[in-house]
């Protein structure tokens, strides 16, 4: 976005995606801001309860908990698909006829509909008929998802390492290819490590991909939803119940729109400061070096 | 060195077709045959799921359903996207920076936060199960996604082009359809491609805002599920033929992912 030339009729040129985005977003946002200050019962009354529903979210303790767990999951979910999905692109052929074979088998997981995700991990993990939980089990691990939280919370992890560091591999890998090879044969002839290629050529080179594929994982492992909700179901107990999950319980399980409204914002204004703090961090990183 | 190099690509590609192998082995077995026993490959191999589905209304509906509301909201957010994403990388106007990274804040909307004031406003405006509701509704992240993607792929292409143009007496909209629109042929692929494949994926909002008439082969799967029971082998059918369409569309595209990821900064 250099050398752009100030013209105030662009206006007109972004106005259509505006107000449909604005349609989309407004609209529902401030319906759900309408609700969070509400209290209902039925018939269509309602009554003003200012911000009642915030304190009361902020101080409960499932709120706590349901944030915790998904934190957590977020935390893990990215410490194992960045560096994986680095690795892999480091090690991945550069060119040829077999870098289009892995870049399309990798993207598969990708065009997967969530649901079918987390059905095929279920029919995968099942203890008795799951190729996973019966090779684990086989194996002599006592291995079952739907009544080991800790058995959960890996297959969750592992579903979500499955579906999404083929991103952080694109990702990644398309940072790598832009790298000239002049710099290649530079290193080479100062005799550099490959490690030493590593942190001073395609580490930085990266630095800008790799940015945007945590802020994309960061963002979509905390929206995380019908996955985990066709895998688990939040359970054993609650022990997987990450926000989405909890929000929707809420929402349309016991339909208490006013908690749930203020649940959202809540929500939602976690993700935007959470991403703009890494988003800040990592472009400030970027502008000292 | 080398041998040891593609170890790891090739783990990662078993790992990812591990799950998908087990869904296939599902889908050619017989229900009775699942939940018999645990077998490595179907045992009589019986086409019987899937032809279940391709006669069955009810299911090859939910098919057709998604594929035209994707199809729909491919065109609405590119075509949308288009001049906004020109106006973003080759103009200044009051508020551009801003009204940017407030369409990109929209990406970051939990689905599940929307989902009832979605289902309310598109019942207002009496959209609801129609295919045009699931449509525009997916444009709230698709939109922003396009216009991303397409402002890196234009601000590629050199100014000197548009100038070029302007002085050679080029209307605007000419110069847009018949030059520049050509030129950046590559990173409209990209960005229908990630329109086609956030908008088949997303399921909360396309159930949420369909009962009958417009439902997605999700939500067909989830009531099949719940209402007959546990036919696995259905299921499974159903779930590899969602396979299909996106495994088609990454043929196509395969040679400007990863071009695509680099300019169009994903």
């Amino acid at each position: 976005m250099s050398g752009r030339t100030p013209n105030q009729k662009a206006w007109w040129l972004v106005m259509p995606v505006v107000l449909l985005v604005a349609f989309n977003a407004v609209i529902p946002l401030m319906t759900v801001v309408n609700y969070s200050v509400q209290e209902t019962f039925g018939d269509n009354q309602f009554f003003f309860e200012g911000v009642t529903w915030f304190e009361q979210i902020l101080h409960s303790s499932r709120f706590h908990d349901a944030l915790e767990r998904q934190l957590l999951f977020t935390a893990i979910v990215l410490a194992i698909e960045v560096p994986l999905g680095v690795a892999i692109a480091l090690a991945m052929p550069r060119s040829g006829a077999w870098s289009s074979v892995c870049l399309v088998l990798m993207a598969m997981p990708l065009l997967i509909p969530w649901n079918v995700v987390g059905a095929m991990w279920n029919i995968f993990a099942l203890p008795d008929i799951g190729l996973l939980g019966h090779s684990l089990n086989a194996l002599g691990f006592d291995y079952n998802f739907t009544r080991q939280p800790l058995a959960a919370w890996s297959t969750l992890v592992a579903m979500d390492v499955w579906h999404w560091t083929s991103l952080v591999v694109l990702l990644a890998y398309a940072g790598l290819s832009a790298i000239p090879t002049a710099f290649y044969q530079a290193a080479k002839i100062d005799g550099a490590s490959a490690w030493a290629v590593f942190c001073y050529i395609q580490l930085p080179k990266m630095k800008r991909v790799l940015m945007i594929a945590v802020l994309l994982r960061f963002m979509d492992s905390f929206m995380i939803y019908t996955e985990a909700i066709v895998l688990t179901g939040g359970g054993p107990g609650n022990s997987t119940s990450l926000l989405s999950i909890d929000l929707v319980k809420i929402a349309l399980g016991q339909f208490d729109l006013g908690p749930a409204a203020a649940m959202s914002l809540i929500y939602f204004l976690i993700i935007l400061l959470l991403s703009w703090v890494f988003y800040a961090v990592m472009t400030r990183d970027e502008a000292q070096s | 060195m080398r041998r040891v190099k593609w170890l790891l690509p090739a783990l990662y590609i078993l790992f990812v077709l591990l799950p998908i192998y087990w869904l296939l082995n599902m889908s050619f077995k017989t229900t009775n045959e699942i939940l018999g026993s645990f077998t490595w490959w179907p045992g009589h191999i019986t086409l019987e799921n899937y032809r279940t589905i391709l006669t069955d209304p009810t299911w090859y509906t939910g098919y057709l359903n998604s594929l035209a509301y994707v199809l729909m909201n491919t065109v609405i957010s590119v075509s949308l996207a288009l001049p906004a994403a020109y106006a973003f990388s080759r103009y200044r106007f009051m508020g551009d920076k801003h009204l940017f990274f407030w369409l990109l804040s929209n990406r970051m909307a939990p689905p599940a936060v929307f989902a009832l004031p979605f289902f309310q406003l598109y019942s207002a405006i009496g959209l609801f199960d129609t295919h045009v509701a699931v449509a525009l509704a997916h444009c709230l992240f698709n939109i922003p996604l396009a216009v991303w993607i397409l402002e890196g792929f234009m601000s590629g292409v050199p100014k000197e082009l548009d100038e070029t143009a302007f002085v050679d007496g080029y209307p605007f909209w000419r110069f847009f359809i018949r030059i520049f629109i050509p030129t950046i042929a590559a990173g409209i692929g990209v960005a229908a491609f990630f329109c086609f494949m956030f908008s088949w994926v997303e399921l909360l909002l396309a159930k949420t805002l369909t009962a009958v008439v417009a439902k997605p082969i999700a939500a067909v799967m989830t009531r099949t599920a719940s209402t007959s029971g546990y036919e696995l082998g259905l299921l499974a059918a159903a779930g590899a033929l969602t396979i299909i369409p996106g495994a088609f569309v990454i043929y196509f595209v395969r040679n400007y992912i990863a071009k695509g990821f680099a300019l169009g900064r994903v």
